[in-house]
């Protein structure tokens, strides 16, 4: 979709040093933050998590219900009958309307639990996505510097996913809440001896899920993390499939690939022994209570205490309660693993900071004139996390040009060229100085005003999944006339019209693959299309075949010639590229070391020659 | 690729589908293997979960339904048993489930690394750069299915047929009269469980499609974080986030509502099959066929029926991803490999600097045109061979044919005498080098980039290779010398840094032939100079084709090839063609246009 992406994989994003901590976290902590957690979550879903609760409450109630319906069968329409030899015809009756209406009423508890619960889990997950891009849509470029792309991307999308996972299995553990307190209700009803066997094993039940739970989520957050060691080495082996090719190095990419699967396999099987140890004991303890159950119930009954339809009841309250009991393990054992993602999501959603833009309009059009007045900028320190500039990457930098005038811009790499750039359209502000057009800083202007005037072609190709027309237009209102002039300025018309689908054919991942120099074109083109008063190239023609290079740059030029082009800024290395140029300002080291014309520069400066000679005349220079 | 194998018609999925398992099955032996006695394991095991009914049966039976002095001992027996076997089920589930991880992650690594090493042997990896992320898929994501489905969705679906057996077996001993009823009554939700799986597989296939389509839109602010900002696109950006949100939180919803609807159905089947039983059960019993206790312990298989009915229905849908999964592995590994190694039975190539020979080649791209054409040419050993041409023109086609990552549709390529589709794949690795465009490197250290070119390197070695293309200075500013680490793919070094290692490691090599893919991006002076100096001490004294983008190159080039739509149109050396006035001479032009500026005249038109 973009170079960027390409470089950084979003499942090579590095497994957060968190992950592997679960186990050692401090859970009474985790779990304080985690209630927290869930409160926010009901408070902002509320209603619909009400609802699920009731669906859940009236499920529970029903379960309850029905063991309840057949006890009250076995007592009123079982046994009478056998004993009477008759069917109780009223009472049958009876039964098999609670039977049903217990059924439908259930229908709708799940209805209630599985679908509005799901509702309000993605709903979260919906609307946390959107606060966070929300946030980095909102946030300064110098924010987005500090991180790498591979944690916003999983930020938005894992991370949110991960906090509110628990909303899965909440509702139905509410839900069971009542249940349980319904089951003791109605065991009490039914005999206290009995209940108490019910309020040994329940807990049992639960606290051996939390236990459960505990250990294994580190584990398997573990194998989550190979996980992506995996996907990581086999998108590295295969982007180097050329390398491993033509190197014969298959057998030890596939050695290498081997050791980290067998990694993961070990991870899995270990999650897998304790998934193994854990299911079956937690399946039988249910049973095993029954049995005391009705160890306990045979002397109950015969000492007249009980009924044996309270046996039953009691027995079959035990089946019924005994699997949903484990939710309430499930939301505890997610906790913490909520609690990481939303420290994660929290992190963005707390991040400050937004580039403020002026109110004012530049009057006219045409082109306009540059002003860089004393120009001071350094990056933030990431070791003090302040404001402060390690160092300065550019140091009074004064640059003017007038109206319609080509500027282009040289320096070595880590000169301070591509930062120059970004404080021309603003992506960030200087610490000194200023820059005006026409006269005016750009920071009065607003920001549409800005995006307007002036254009900039970064050296980055950046391509939206979308039509070809929509990267160029990024949704202003340009007809397919002026698409198809700005496609023909760059030099893209040629294999636009030849894409199936022409301005409409789509791009990205589904779509159409195009060259690195033609993504560059496009990249042009929408800079162009908007016909800017001030355009600014940072080596936007790198990837261009030479030949293609000179065409784009003689159509460039036509346009500035007949008036009707912008002011120009152009970084460049290529002497076509500097060619085009009025005026030449050599950067060395964040400083203007020189300016003038190419022709003056080349004579004066032996640092330029060198370094305008170096590309295209490399071999010439060493022999 | 995976929209159309799920919503496939499901008659020919589940023939396909039992096909696929067998074919999976084989492929990963050691899930195969003792396949059987977990299988046997895990039916055993569900007899736990069904002894409670029948213990509640018999004491009921025995007295405790008459109120009349049953005592704990005329039922100890029957108690002690269904104790002991279910701590026995336990034992055993936990016995086969043991096995069931093992054998399945077992096999299911070997599938990985299989598929994995077969991706290898596919010219589609080094052809169709947007299919890597599809084959990164296959041997992680679609194996994961698999190995969800196997530890338990699979064994869910034993399990729970199993126990719906069990449970029908044990209700047919009781009463085979009051089983019919049961199965009645579950009868239309079995008959419409297929409809809802269909509808359920087709709504997780758009939930698929849309989280695909919600990563791209959300990447869109992140990675094109400067383009938003720079054309004051915020609004645009966030409506297409929040559409993507929006769709992907329909399809959810939509899936959900499905799973609800199923999961209730079978609930009311449940509630209608226990209203059956107790009529149907006292007017049987009545009649004199059934005791009491018979009918009490039939409301409760009646439950250990609903669970696995419920089971199966939930674990259905799963199922068929999981099988859809399966089959995109299997179908790769079933995809030959394209260029076949000839190994052990192939030649070798004689001793000494080879030339090449295209005889009549013709390459195109499976169902697509010719990309190129007849093309004749012999390259004497030694000799230094630039090839030119438009983007488009086959002279990158050239180049992998001449270093076998694709073979010809017709004609055939030789080094020497010999054709290279003979010759196994680790001796012609060692004559013929393909050097690509971007100096790839793996995220390890600089070392480590090196031994790729050759694994048992000495640290002298290393060392030597630098001075010998007159890198020395360049690997003595290295703070960290060869332990540097290079990134994600080499990104902690300059673009024309990762240049320069792939030169070094490609000296290491040692080829006779080499093919280079020029770069065409422009990187800092300094580094360009040193590359182009490491370069031509790399060629030197060996065969090598270059695909060049540069002036230079060409002229100092031994000869020229130039290709034009697929042929080879001109050959010759520089000064000939140029003499020529065709294709090369045009492209020199705009070459020269550029070059000569450099002292002249700084005019705004560079004309």
């Amino acid at each position: 979709m973009s170079d960027r992406t390409a470089a950084e994989p979003i499942e090579a994003a590095a497994p957060d040093p968190d992950e592997r901590d679960l186990g050692t976290a401090d859970h009474q902590h985790v779990t304080g933050r985690g209630f927290a957690l869930l409160g926010r979550g009901i408070r902002e879903q509320r209603f619909l998590f009400s609802l699920s609760v009731i669906g859940s409450v009236l499920y529970g109630a029903m379960t309850v219900a029905d063991a309840w319906v057949l006890g009250w069968a076995t007592d009123h329409v079982i046994r009478p009958s056998f004993e009477r030899g008759e069917i109780a015809k009223g009472a049958l009756a009876g039964a098999i309307a609670l039977f049903l209406a217990v059924a439908i009423l259930r229908a709708l508890g799940i209805i209630g639990r599985r679908l509005i619960g799901g509702v309000v889990f993605y709903r979260l997950i919906a609307d946390y996505r959107r606060r966070v891009t929300r946030k980095y849509i909102s946030l300064p470029m110098a924010w987005h510097h500090r991180h790498p792309t591979g944690q916003l991307l999983s930020n938005a999308n894992a991370d949110v996913e991960a906090t509110w996972s628990v909303f899965m299995p909440l509702p139905m553990a509410v839900g069971v809440i009542a249940m349980l307190v319904a089951a003791i209700v109605a065991m009490l009803a039914a005999d206290v001896v009995l209940t108490i066997v019910g309020l040994i094993v329940f807990p049992a039940l639960f606290a051996i899920n939390v236990f459960y739970q505990r250990w294994l989520s580190p584990k398997v957050s573990y194998a989550q993390s190979l996980r992506g060691d995996v996907s990581s080495v086999a998108h590295e082996s295969f982007d180097g499939a050329l390398v491993v090719k033509s190197l014969g190095r298959e057998a030890d990419e596939t050695e290498r690939f081997t050791r980290v699967t067998h990694e993961l396999r070990d991870a899995n099987i270990a999650v897998g022994r304790i998934r193994s140890m854990f299911d079956p004991l937690l399946e039988a303890l249910p049973n095993l209570g029954i049995l005391l159950v009705i160890v306990l119930g045979v002397g109950r009954v015969a000492s007249g205490a009980a009924d044996p339809g309270d046996v039953v009841q009691v027995a079959y309250l035990f089946t019924v309660v005994a699997f949903p009991v484990r939710a309430i393990g499930w939301v505890l054992g997610e906790l913490p693993r909520s609690v990481v993602g939303w420290e994660r999501v929290s992190s963005v959603l707390e991040a400050e900071g937004s580039m403020s833009y002026g109110s004012s309009t530049l009057p006219g059009n045409g082109p306009v004139s540059l002003d860089v007045d004393g120009l001071t900028f350094g990056f933030a320190d990431p070791s003090t996390g302040s404001g402060t500039a390690a160092k300065d990457v550019l140091r009074g930098i004064d640059v003017e040009v007038e109206p319609g005038k080509v500027v282009a811009v040289v320096g070595a790499t880590g000169s301070g060229k591509s930062t120059l750039t970004s404080l021309l359209t603003r992506l960030v502000d200087p610490q000194h100085g200023a820059i005006r057009v026409d006269g005016h800083d750009i920071r009065e202007l607003t920001h549409a005003e800005l995006a307007k005037a002036i254009a900039v072609v970064p050296q980055a190709t950046f391509l939206f999944d979308d039509s070809v027309r929509e990267n160029v237009t990024l949704g202003g209102d340009f007809s397919d006339e002026e698409v198809w002039a700005a496609l023909r300025t760059v030099q893209a018309d040629g294999f636009v019209a030849k894409l199936p689908a022409g301005l409409d054919a789509e791009l990205g991942e589904r779509g159409t693959t195009l060259s690195g120099g033609q993504r560059q074109r496009l990249s042009l083109a929408r800079a162009l299309v908007r016909r800017p008063r001030l355009l600014v190239m940072d080596d936007a023609t790198s990837a261009v075949d030479p030949e293609v290079e000179q065409r784009i740059l003689k159509a460039l030029a036509a346009h500035t010639a007949d008036d009707d082009g912008p002011t120009v800024l152009v970084v460049a290395y290529r002497k076509a590229t500097i060619a085009l140029a009025d005026e030449v300002v050599f950067l060395d080291d964040g400083v203007i070391a020189d300016r003038g014309s190419h022709a003056e520069l080349v004579e004066r400066s032996a640092d330029y020659r060198d370094l305008v000679n170096a590309y295209d005349h490399a071999r010439e220079v060493e022999s | 690729m995976s929209t159309t194998d799920t919503v496939a018609d499901t008659e020919a999925d589940r023939l396909t589908g039992i096909a696929i398992l067998r074919r999976g099955l084989s492929l990963s032996p050691a899930i195969k293997e003792g396949l059987g006695l977990t299988l046997v394991l895990a039916i055993l095991s569900t007899i736990g979960g069904s002894v409670v009914p029948i213990v509640i049966k018999q004491t009921v039976d025995s007295g405790l339904g008459d109120g009349d002095g049953t005592q704990l001992s005329d039922v100890a027996g029957y108690l002690l048993a269904a104790l002991g076997v279910i701590v026995i089920s336990s034992l055993l589930a936990y016995w086969m489930r043991v096995r069931l991880f093992v054998a399945s992650e077992r096999g299911l690594a070997q599938l990985r690394v299989d598929a994995f090493r077969h991706v290898h042997d596919l010219s589609m990896l080094t052809q169709n750069s947007e299919r890597r992320g599809v084959l990164v898929s296959r041997v992680t994501s679609d194996i994961d299915q698999v190995s969800q489905f196997l530890q338990f969705t699979g064994i869910m679906m034993v399990v729970s047929v199993g126990q719906i057996i069990v449970a029908t077996g044990i209700m047919a001993y009781f009463s085979w009269q009051l089983t019919i009823v049961v199965w009645v009554c579950f009868l239309p939700l079995g008959i419409s469980l297929k409809y809802f799986a269909e509808r359920l597989s087709r709504a997780y296939d758009i939930v698929r499609r849309t989280v695909g389509e919600m990563l791209a839109v959300i990447a869109e602010p992140v990675v094109g974080a400067s383009v938003v900002r720079a054309y004051a696109i915020e609004r645009r950006t966030q409506q297409r986030v929040d559409d993507g949100i929006a769709r992907n939180l329909d399809a959810n919803v939509r899936a959900q509502k499905l799973v609800a609807v199923t999961f209730a159905s079978a609930g009311v089947a449940g509630g209608l099959a226990n209203a059956a039983v107790i009529a149907f059960g006292v007017a049987i019993g009545l009649s004199g066929q059934l005791s009491m206790g018979t009918v009490i312990a039939f409301a409760f298989l009646v439950g250990l029926f609903v669970g696995p009915v419920q089971m199966a229905t939930q674990v259905l849908t799963d199922a068929q991803n999981a099988i859809a999964s399966w089959r995109r592995v299997i179908e790769l590994l079933d995809t030959p490999a394209d260029v076949v190694d000839p190994g052990e039975a192939g030649t070798t190539l004689p001793g000494g600097t080879l030339g090449a020979r295209f005889e009549h080649v013709t390459f195109a791209y499976p169902d697509g045109p010719d990309v190129l054409k007849d093309v004749n040419v012999e390259i004497a050993p030694r000799q230094r061979v630039a090839v030119v041409g438009e983007t488009g023109s086959g002279k990158t086609t050239f180049a992998k044919l001449l270093t076998r990552l694709m073979d010809p549709t017709a004609g055939v390529v030789r080094l020497g005498e010999t054709d290279i589709s003979r010759v196994s794949f680790n001796d012609l690795r060692q004559h013929v080098l393909m050097v690509p465009q971007e100096g790839f490197l793996f995220d390890a250290t600089l070392r480590d980039n090196l031994l790729y070119g050759k694994k048992d390197a000495t640290e002298a070695e290393l060392v030597d290779v630098f001075g010998r293309l007159g890198l020395t200075d360049w690997y003595a500013s290295l703070p960290r010398g060869l332990d540097s680490q290079v990134g994600q793919r080499g990104e902690s070094l300059s673009a024309g840094e990762r240049q320069l290692v792939a030169l070094v490691r490609s000296a290491l090599a040692d080829p006779e032939f080499i093919v280079l893919d020029e770069a065409t991006s422009a990187v800092d002076p300094q580094t360009e100079l040193r590359a182009t100096r490491a370069l031509d001490r790399l060629l030197d004294g060996r065969s090598s084709v270059t695909i060049a983008h540069r002036l230079s190159t060409a002229e100092n080039a031994d000869r020229v090839l130039v290709f034009d739509a697929g042929r080879l149109v001109e050959d010759g050396t520089h000064a000939e063609l140029v003499e020529l006035g065709g294709v090369y001479a045009r492209l020199h032009a705009s070459w020269v246009a550029q070059a000569s500026l450099s002292s002249h005249q700084p005019a705004a038109d560079p004309v």
